[in-house]
């Protein structure tokens, strides 16, 4: 079955895939020797593994892929990248996935948009965040049920002074929101 | 008296007058390149037709110059040489120019194509004026050879060559020839014992009347070239008389330093300080190792001197320079396994039962420290479950780009051997299995029937650390089984990494002093890869086995024997052409300053004490042109390139900007040029 | 030495004690660190999975904030160490990226030349430039008899952080080894910690942990030592979850490696944050510590 449309020999995923990542084309070298797919601390969670993606992004198989879960299983940990033998930047391919996915309203089933969005409304209010508040207020309000199982262990870290009840404000957040607007202004990847 | 020139532009089918218009660029020629007599194109010049083409033109129009625009000199220059001495005329009257590979096929752009045709054919032209007739001389090709590496590959080619009748010295590094063949136990895909097939091979050319073997022995220099190389070698000091010693092997046995013997036994054995590295070496004559020896270390034992019943036991004996006279050199230095440790998640060095190919090889030998036993590193338990691990360091951009060639085949052997011996289930895991030579697909065919199992996954990683009951206390393997799509544990008492071929540590150095180059991964290069394996860019210098590239013994074979015939072909000519392009000084105007004497990269200046001047050996200039530049006085010449030639070209080259106003006359071409 | 400092969100809330620590020890090491100046938040992995730009430009402010005669920057966490070395080798690498990050951040009126400032790891800074004689020569409490597991996380091993070696890394276990202390080698001290995967799914998450956790045990370690908030986050704090969920009884004292070194270094053990962790570490090191004064005195 060849119904991609395969200019310059690659499917327009795989074209879209180079363009938007940094050192992308380098992914026409994948010898499918699954490596990655074998390192991942993650990877027996992931519905496909890097390795299977790899080939459908090859198979311009956009919409499976971009509905996956496998790069949100990716917590960056650079293991696959560490060991391709053919010097994949795969962590930096999950990366633009997972932006792509974001962009086209096709990551549900998974909390880390919400999470990461919450994170960065924080840094853009605030100019700071602090990583046990981020938990603490994403899950009041996306999962408050799930606060009563943290219960104790959200305690003994108040009570140890590791818990702040707001983050630090920095003096120049204008100047920060004004940096932020621009590079969303000029937009895209490289 | 003006010269008359003939001008060949050849088509090379639609290689070059596809991209330039030959026929106008020949055209051009005769109209506006002066002294052209002759300007014709033609579809190939190389073809018989085509060389006639010149040979009657010399003959009939009386041409006194020739140039052929076409390929590279490299392929053809000797085809038109030719054609003009046929047709009477010195071959060093031709010039060649590429509009092939410096024109045609680098540009897409056809009248701009053309233009830098017409520009290279008029710099020809130009040159080939100022030419001068020269004679090439001829010398002896002496009919010894040496041949460096006694592997099989060099095994090969000595006996070929002393068969013959010639003369051999084999040099080779370390205290036995061999090569890695003689650390196996079978040899795939027939499963032949390896010894019962290179021992005869080895004793013959231990014995052979034309074959002086040197072992322990390294190249130190070459000069000279092709039939008259002088070589020096450094045969190191085994502190053991070659002549003396009859082999008896006291000495060895009565020895008191046992060391661990990372060479041969590839880390799994012991050795003596003074040794013989295996049974079958050849010569028998022990080495002794000053590192490890007592005697060295504090003046103390000697036991080794005061047993010898022939005395040949000399502390004393120094390294020693041999010169050595041949005419033609093979080398033959095979391949080093790629360094395991330095894939630190498959554990080599760190986990104690995970093992490289070589030394499963010594296990699985009979005559190998373990007797034939395979066992973990404890020396007692027998593994029930082995994992084989391909590509370690192959096919890997980060260490070695190439694949090996023969690991996947060795795994097959491996996973034969270890089911016979051991009833082990043996997996192995691979990327692609490549099994492409006669027999080799039969053979994997048979293992499948066997029962070994095969995961296509590159192995992530080899840990200790258990996560299920079942994995505490193995080695386990993690890959992804790329058919399944699924992250997988693999349990096993043994790993074996099968580490790649790379070229030796020293291929750079001995390929320097040889004058040859390398491939990027280190490997000879071969003067061309189809059509030319065994002869390199350095006429008299030939490459085989796994030095040129990771091979098989079959193909490490073939090569030895036809690196064998190339010089035969040369000793039964008996003379080599020496090109005439040399240097040569003007002796009356030489200040002798000497600056010229240490700048030429082949010795080929000799300072004359008494008259003070420097003085060039016709024989060992390659006319590199070095000294020419460099010369303050100005009176050395390079033949073929002198001044006048070399303006003439660049005059050449430049015609347009040479010619201004007549450029408004030759008004076809301006509108060209101007695109 | 002086070295501008970007202690980052992390040390400043949950992982004070690695900012307190990191202080107190460059002050007796004569390291003086700098903060910039409004500093903002790196965005860790978070601005990367919605916008390139956004979180470049965001990380690229902070670069050029330092001030213009220091000319390296040390940053503690991990995520904020890796984010201002990629972020530099990117506007370096990239003359496209530069151009649109330097113009991002002219609209907060700010400029920064590609490869201004070094990012250089606090413990390259530690093991390399300061070194091995001065960390020895500084030594007033050898941490002889402790058994101490390194734990190096993932990230900042890697190439791309390109410190040590990424699968094997050894400069931790040579700076322990150096201050005496019993350094075990375990077969996981590179492996990932779970990172946010605790908030995403937890189940994953806690087996990498409890992975972790399992190797220590077995080698017999008194303690873990991290040099990356979020390691220390997820198998301090969330080590009793992971005893609940896997019905374990893991104990392991996990601090930060600059703690311990300040021990060695004679610094008051309040003054290193010690107490902040969940599963305290104080007691182990008292009773190894007095063990080997009660052998000494023997
Ligand atoms: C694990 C393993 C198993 C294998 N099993 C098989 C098999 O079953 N069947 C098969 O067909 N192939 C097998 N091979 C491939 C086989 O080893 C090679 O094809 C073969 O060794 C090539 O022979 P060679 O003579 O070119 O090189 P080598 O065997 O490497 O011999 C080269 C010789 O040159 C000497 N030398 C090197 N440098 C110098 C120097 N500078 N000066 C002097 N001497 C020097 C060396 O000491 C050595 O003696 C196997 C390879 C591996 C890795
Ligand atoms: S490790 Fe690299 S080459 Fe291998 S499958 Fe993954 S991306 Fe492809
Ligand atoms: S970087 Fe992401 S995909 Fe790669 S091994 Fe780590 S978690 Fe898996
Ligand atoms: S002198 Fe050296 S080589 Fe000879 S027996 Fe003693 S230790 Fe062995
Ligand atoms: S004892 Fe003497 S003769 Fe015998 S092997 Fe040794 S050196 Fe040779
Ligand atoms: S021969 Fe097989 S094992 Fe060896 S490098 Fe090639 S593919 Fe890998
Ligand atoms: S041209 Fe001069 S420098 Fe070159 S080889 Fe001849 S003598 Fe030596």
């Amino acid at each position: 079955m060849i119904t991609e449309t395969t200019e310059g020999h690659r499917s327009a995923f795989m074209r879209e895939v180079m363009a938007e990542t940094p050192g992308g084309e380098q992914l026409v070298h994948c010898l499918q020797c699954g490596s990655c797919g074998g390192s991942c601390p993650n990877g027996a969670d992931m519905e496909f593994t890097p390795r299977a993606i790899f080939s459908m992004i090859a198979a311009n198989r956009r919409h499976e892929v971009l509905a996956s879960n496998t790069m949100w299983c990716c917590v960056s940990c650079y293991l696959c990248t560490t060991r391709c033998p053919q010097e994949i930047p795969i962590t930096e391919i999950m990366y633009m996935l997972k932006r792509t996915s974001i962009a086209e309203g096709m990551a549900t089933g998974t909390d880390a948009p919400a999470l990461a969005r919450t994170f960065t409304d924080l840094v853009e209010k605030h100019g700071r965040s602090f990583e046990f508040g981020l938990a603490s207020r994403y899950y009041f309000f996306n999962k408050p049920m799930s606060l009563f199982k943290m219960g104790g262990m959200g305690f003994s870290m108040f009570t140890r002074g590791r818990i702040q009840l707001l983050p630090n404000k920095i003096r120049q957040v204008d100047q920060l929101q004004a940096i932020i607007n621009k590079a969303k202004e000029i937009g895209g990847a490289s | 008296m003006a010269e008359k020139v003939g001008v060949y532009v050849c088509h090379c089918g639609s290689n070059i007058a596809g991209k330039v218009d030959v026929e106008q660029v020949a055209k051009w020629t005769g109209q506006h390149v002066k002294d052209v007599t002759v300007a014709r194109d033609y579809k190939f010049m190389c073809s018989d037709l085509g060389q006639k083409l010149i040979e009657d033109d010399i003959k009939k129009e009386g041409l006194t110059r020739v140039v052929v625009a076409a390929c590279s000199p490299h392929l053809h220059e000797k085809t038109f040489r030719r054609a003009c001495s046929n047709g009477g005329l010195n071959p060093y009257l031709l010039e060649m120019t590429n509009i092939r590979e410096h024109c045609s096929w680098v540009h897409s752009d056809r009248a701009a194509a053309t233009e830098k045709a017409k520009s290279l054919v008029s710099a020809a032209a130009e040159r080939v004026k100022w030419q001068q007739p020269l004679e090439p001389t001829y010398v002896d090709v002496n009919p010894a050879t040496l041949v460096l590496g006694g592997g099989i590959a060099g095994l090969q080619a000595t006996l070929e060559l002393a068969d013959a009748g010639h003369k051999v010295y084999l040099v080779e590094r370390q205290p036995s020839i061999g090569g890695h063949m003689a650390q196996f136990d079978k040899t795939f895909p027939t499963l032949d014992c390896s010894a019962c097939i290179l021992t005869p091979k080895m004793s013959e050319a231990g014995q052979h009347e034309n074959v002086t073997l040197l072992t322990y022995s390294e190249l130190e220099e070459v000069t000279g070239s092709v039939g008259n190389f002088k070589v020096k070698v450094r045969q190191k000091a085994r502190k053991v008389d070659y002549d003396k010693c009859t082999g008896c092997g006291v000495c060895v046995e009565k020895c008191p330093r046992k060391v661990l013997d990372s060479e041969f036994e590839a880390g799994m054995g012991t050795r003596k300080a003074i040794y013989v590295p295996f049974p079958q070496a050849v010569p028998r004559t022990p080495v002794l190792d000053t590192e490890s020896c007592i005697w060295f270390e504090r003046q103390r034992c000697g036991a080794c001197r005061k047993l010898c019943p022939t005395d040949a036991i000399d502390f004393d004996q120094e390294d020693e320079l041999l010169d050595l006279n041949v005419g033609n050199i093979i080398l033959a230095t095979g391949w080093k396994m790629f360094d395991c440790d330095q894939i630190p998640q498959y554990g080599y060095g760190r986990l104690a039962n995970v093992f490289t190919s070589l030394e499963l090889e010594r296990m699985c030998n009979a005559a190998g420290p373990t007797a034939g036993k395979i066992v973990l590193r404890d020396g007692k338990t027998v593994p029930k479950r082995v994992a084989i691990i391909h590509c370690v360091g192959s096919r890997d951009i980060r260490h070695n780009a190439h694949c090996s060639a023969v690991c996947c085949m060795a795994s097959l052997k491996f996973g034969h051997l270890l089911m016979e011996k051991l009833d082990a289930e043996v997996y192995s895991f691979y990327i692609d299995i490549r099994t492409n030579q006669k027999g080799y697909e039969e053979f994997y065919q048979r293992l499948l029937e066997e029962g070994m199992h095969f995961v296509r996954g590159k192995v992530s990683e080899v840990t200790d650390a258990a996560r299920l009951p079942e994995e505490e206390g193995k080695l386990i393997v993690q890959c992804e089984d790329t058919l399944l799509g699924r992250q997988q544990r693999f349990p096993v008492d043994m790993a074996v990494l099968m580490g790649g071929m790379e070229p030796q540590t020293d291929a750079r150095d001995v390929g320097l002093t040889c004058g040859i180059s390398c491939s990027m991964a280190g490997f000879f290069t071969e003067r061309h890869p189809k059509l030319d394996p065994v002869a390199t860019m350095t006429d008299g210098i030939f490459v085989a086995g796994a030095c040129q590239g990771a091979k098989d013994i079959p193909a490490s074979v073939a090569q030895g024997a036809a690196a064998a015939a190339r010089v035969q072909s040369m000793i039964t000519r008996g003379k080599v052409m020496i090109e005439p392009i040399v240097a040569t000084i003007d002796e009356e105007n030489c200040s002798g300053c000497r600056i010229c004497n240490n700048l030429c990269p082949f010795n080929a200046i000799d300072y004359d004490e008494t008259r003070a001047v420097s003085h060039v050996i016709t024989a060992l200039c390659k006319g590199c042109g070095t000294c020419v530049s460099a010369c303050p006085a100005q009176v050395i010449t390079g033949a073929h390139f002198n001044n006048q030639q070399i303006f003439a070209e660049i005059e050449g080259v430049l015609w347009d900007a040479m010619q201004p106003t007549e450029a408004t006359d030759a008004s076809d071409t301006a509108e060209v040029s101007a695109s | 030495m002086k070295y501008a400092y970007y202690p980052g969100c992390s040390l400043e809330s949950g992982s004070a004690a690695y900012d307190l620590s990191v202080r107190a020890v460059a002050e007796v090491l004569n390291i003086e660190l700098e903060e910039i100046d409004d500093w903002n938040c790196c965005g860790a992995t978070e601005y990367f999975t919605q916008d390139e730009l956004v979180a470049t430009s965001v990380i690229a402010r902070n670069l050029a904030l330092i001030r213009p005669d220091l000319r390296d920057v040390v940053a503690p966490c991990a995520a904020c160490f890796l984010n201002l070395k990629k972020t530099d080798a990117l506007m370096q690498d990239d003359p496209a990226m530069n151009a649109k990050i330097n113009s991002a951040l002219g609209a907060g009126g700010l400029h920064y030349d590609a490869g201004r400032v070094r990012v250089c790891h606090l413990l390259e800074l530690l093991h390399t430039e300061v070194g091995e004689a001065t960390l020895k020569e500084k030594m007033v409490q050898p941490l002889t008899g402790l058994r101490v597991a390194p734990y190096y996380g993932c990230q900042v091993v890697r190439p791309l952080g390109g410190l040590d070696n990424p699968e094997y890394p050894m400069k931790m276990d040579e700076m322990f080894k150096w201050l005496g202390a019993d350094v075990v080698d375990y077969p996981v001290k590179a492996h990932c910690c779970g990172g946010h995967m605790t908030q995403i799914s937890e189940d994953a998450a806690f087996e990498l942990i409890r992975r972790l956790l399992q190797s220590a045990v077995d080698s017999k370690a008194d303690l873990l030592l991290c040099m990356c908030p979020m390691c220390q986050l997820n198998l301090d704090a969330y080590q009793g979850r992971v005893n609940n969920f896997f019905n374990k009884d893991f104990q392991v004292p996990i601090i930060f490696f600059t703690q311990l070194l300040g021990v060695a270094l004679g610094i008051d053990m309040q003054k290193l944050g010690f107490g902040k962790e969940i599963v305290g570490a104080e007691p182990i090191i008292q009773s190894r510590l007095a063990e080997q004064a009660a052998k000494a005195n023997a």
